[in-house]
C-alpha cells in the first residue's frame, strides 16, 4: 500500500535521512521504533508532504506520492496524527472533529463523529470545550480521532504514547490495534518500542536516519540486541 | 445635547473607517501572525484609484469596483511576491517586509497618480440631514452603513461558510490545517486580498468626506492598529468596536477640549486600557496547555 524507497531528507546542509526503505501492505501495523533523534518524526514528515523530500521515491497505492502537496494527501487517503497533537487549540473538541472532515461535507461526518465518541467516550463529555484545555492524553485522542475524520485507508501515528500516564497509554494502544478490524492499515512510530512491537503485526529499528533491522514484530520482540538496546530487559 | 450629537457623528464617521482598516488588520493577522503595515495603503490606493478611473470617464460606482478589484489584486502580489516567498523567517521579518511593502505603495503612488489632494462627489448629494439640531452627512451614513456591512459578512464569512473555517484553522494551527486537506497557501492569498478588498473600500466610502492623497495611508495605519490594539487583536469584534471606539474619543476630545489634543487623548486611552487589560477589550486569553 505504501512503499518509501531510497528517502532523504535534510534541515538545511544537514541530512537527516540517509536512504530508507520501507513498505507497510493494506491492513497491516507496522511500527518503526527507534530512539528520540533516529528521525522517525522527519520520515513521518515527509510521508504527509511538510517536509521536503531530498531524494528517493514514496508511492502510495500504486501512485507516486513525493510531489503531491501536503494538503492533497488526506484525499488519496493518508492521514497523520502528528507529533505534539498539533490540535486546534482555540476550537471546540467538536470544531477539531468537524475540521478531521474538511473534505466532506456528506451525512457521514456525522456519523463518523459517532463512532469517534465511541471510540474516545472522554471527547463526547467535552465535546463543547476548548480543545486547548483538554489533558495531554484527552488531546492525543482527539488528534487521532481527528485524523481517522479524515478517512483515511492508512494512518500515520507519531508517537502517541509521548509523556502519557501508563494507563492512558495502554487506552491508546488498544484503539490503535482496533484499527485493523475498521480497515485502517497503520504506521507507527514510537519510542516506547515494547508497546509498539506488542500491538504490530511487522517493525522496523531506525538509528540516525537509517534502517538498522527489520522484521516480523514478534521477533523483533524476541532479538536479544533490541532487548538489550530499546526494551530496557 | 446637539453639541454632543455632532461630535458623536464625526466620531462615528471616521471611527468607521479606523473600524474598517482595524478589520483589515484582524484579517492577515490571523491567518498568518503578521502585523502588515501596508494596510493602510490599501486605504489610500482604493481612494487614489476611484479619483483617476472616475477621471477617466468611468462612471462613480464602476470606478470604485474597480478600485476595490485593483487594490485585492496588490493584496495578491504583496503576499505572493514579499511574504511567501519569506516563508519560515521570524513574524518580525515578515512585518518588516509590511513596511517596506507600505513606502514602496507610496512611492510609486506618487508616481503614477500626483502629489495633489483629491476627491470625488459623495453618493447621494451633498445635502446633509439634520437630526436634533445636528447634522450628519449622507456620506457618512454610507461610511457607518458600509463598515457596519462589512462586519456582519465577514462574521457570517467565518462562521457560516467552510473557507472561513479553513481560515481560523489556519490562523491557529498551520501544520495541522495542511494534514485536514487545507490549502493554507491558498488561504493565505485570500486573506490578502480580502483585507486589500476591504481597505480600499474604506477608502472608497471616506474619501467624498476627508479627501485623499498618496500620503494618508500610514496615519490610517496607525489608527487602524491601534483600534485592532484596543479591541484585541486578533478579534473581529473587537477590531470593529475598538476602531470605532477611537474614533469617538478622538471626536469628543477634539470638540470639548482641543483638536490638538486628538490624538494625544485617543493613545492615553489606549495605553490605560492595554495597562489593565492587555489582551485588550474583547481578546481572549490564551487557552494553551503545555
Amino acid at each position: 500500500m505504501l512503499t518509501v524507497e531510497g528517502l532523504r531528507s535534510r534541515y538545511g546542509r544537514i541530512e537527516v535521512l540517509h536512504g530508507l526503505d520501507l513498505h507497510v501492505d493494506s491492513g497491516e501495523i507496522v511500527t518503526v521504533v527507534g530512539a528520540n533523534g533516529a528521525g522517525k518524526t522527519t520520515l513521518l514528515r515527509c510521508l504527509s508532504g511538510v517536509q521536503p523530500v531530498s531524494g528517493g521515491k514514496i508511492t502510495f497505492r500504486g501512485e507516486a506520492l513525493t510531489t503531491v502537496p501536503a494538503y492533497k494527501r488526506l484525499s488519496r487517503g493518508l492521514a497523520q496524527s502528528p507529533e505534539g497533537r498539533q490540535i486546534f487549540t482555540n476550537l471546540s473538541v467538536e470544531e477539531n472533529l468537524r475540521l478531521g472532515a474538511f473534505l466532506y461535507s456528506d451525512a457521514r461526518v456525522d456519523k463518523d463523529m459517532e463512532d469517534a465518541f465511541q471510540m474516545f467516550p472522554i471527547l463526547r463529555e467535552k465535546r463543547n470545550l476548548a480543545a486547548g484545555g483538554l489533558s495531554g492524553g484527552q488531546q492525543q485522542m482527539l488528534a487521532m480521532a481527528r485524523a481517522l475524520m479524515g478517512r483515511p485507508s492508512c494512518l500515520l501515528l507519531d508517537e502517541p504514547s509521548m509523556g502519557l500516564a501508563p494507563i492512558i497509554v495502554q487506552q491508546i494502544f488498544d484503539v490503535v490495534s482496533g484499527l485493523k478490524a475498521l480497515g485502517v492499515t497503520v504506521l507507527l512510530v514510537e519510542q516506547n518500542a515494547f508497546g509498539a512491537l506488542k500491538i504490530a503485526d511487522r517493525g522496523y529499528v531506525m538509528e540516525t536516519g537509517q534502517i538498522t533491522m527489520q522484521g516480523a514484530a514478534a521477533e523483533l520482540i524476541a532479538d536479544p540486541r533490541i532487548r538489550e538496546a530499546y526494551l530496557g530487559i | 445635547m446637539s453639541e454632543f450629537l455632532q461630535f458623536l457623528f464625526s466620531g462615528l464617521t471616521v471611527g468607521a473607517v479606523y473600524a474598517l482598516v482595524a478589520l483589515g488588520f484582524t484579517i492577515i493577522y490571523n491567518a498568518s501572525g503578521v502585523v502588515n503595515f501596508a494596510q493602510g495603503e490599501f486605504v489610500m490606493l482604493g481612494g487614489m484609484i476611484t479619483v483617476f478611473a472616475h477621471a477617466a470617464g468611468l462612471p462613480l460606482p464602476l470606478a470604485a469596483l474597480a478600485a476595490i478589484a485593483a487594490t485585492a489584486a496588490v493584496g495578491v502580489a504583496l503576499n505572493k511576491l514579499a511574504i511567501e516567498p519569506a516563508r519560515g523567517a521570524p513574524v518580525v521579518s515578515l512585518i518588516i517586509i509590511t513596511i517596506g511593502a507600505s513606502i514602496f505603495i507610496r512611492g510609486a503612488a506618487q508616481l503614477i497618480f500626483d502629489k495633489q489632494i483629491h476627491s470625488f462627489p459623495a453618493f447621494s448629494g451633498d445635502d446633509p440631514i439634520h437630526v436634533l439640531g445636528a447634522t450628519i452627512l449622507t456620506q457618512s451614513l454610507w461610511a457607518i452603513g458600509g463598515a457596519f456591512a462589512v462586519f456582519v459578512g465577514l462574521w457570517l464569512f467565518f462562521t457560516r461558510t467552510i473557507l472561513g473555517r479553513a481560515v481560523l484553522a489556519t490562523s491557529n494551527n498551520r501544520l495541522a490545517a495542511q494534514l485536514v486537506g487545507i490549502n493554507t497557501d491558498f488561504v493565505m492569498t485570500l486573506s490578502f486580498a480580502l483585507s486589500a478588498a476591504i481597505g480600499a473600500f474604506a477608502g472608497v466610502l471616506i474619501t467624498p468626506i476627508t479627501m485623499t492623497s498618496y500620503d494618508v495611508g500610514l496615519g490610517l495605519a496607525l489608527k487602524g492598529f491601534a483600534g485592532a490594539m484596543l479591541g484585541g487583536m486578533g478579534n473581529p469584534k473587537g477590531a470593529f468596536a475598538g476602531g470605532l471606539l477611537l474614533g469617538l474619543f478622538e471626536a469628543m476630545t477634539a470638540g470639548y477640549l482641543s483638536s490638538q489634543y486628538k490624538e494625544a487623548a485617543a493613545f492615553v486611552v489606549i495605553l490605560a486600557v492595554l495597562f489593565f487589560m492587555p489582551q485588550g477589550l474583547f481578546g481572549s486569553k490564551s487557552t494553551d496547555r503545555v
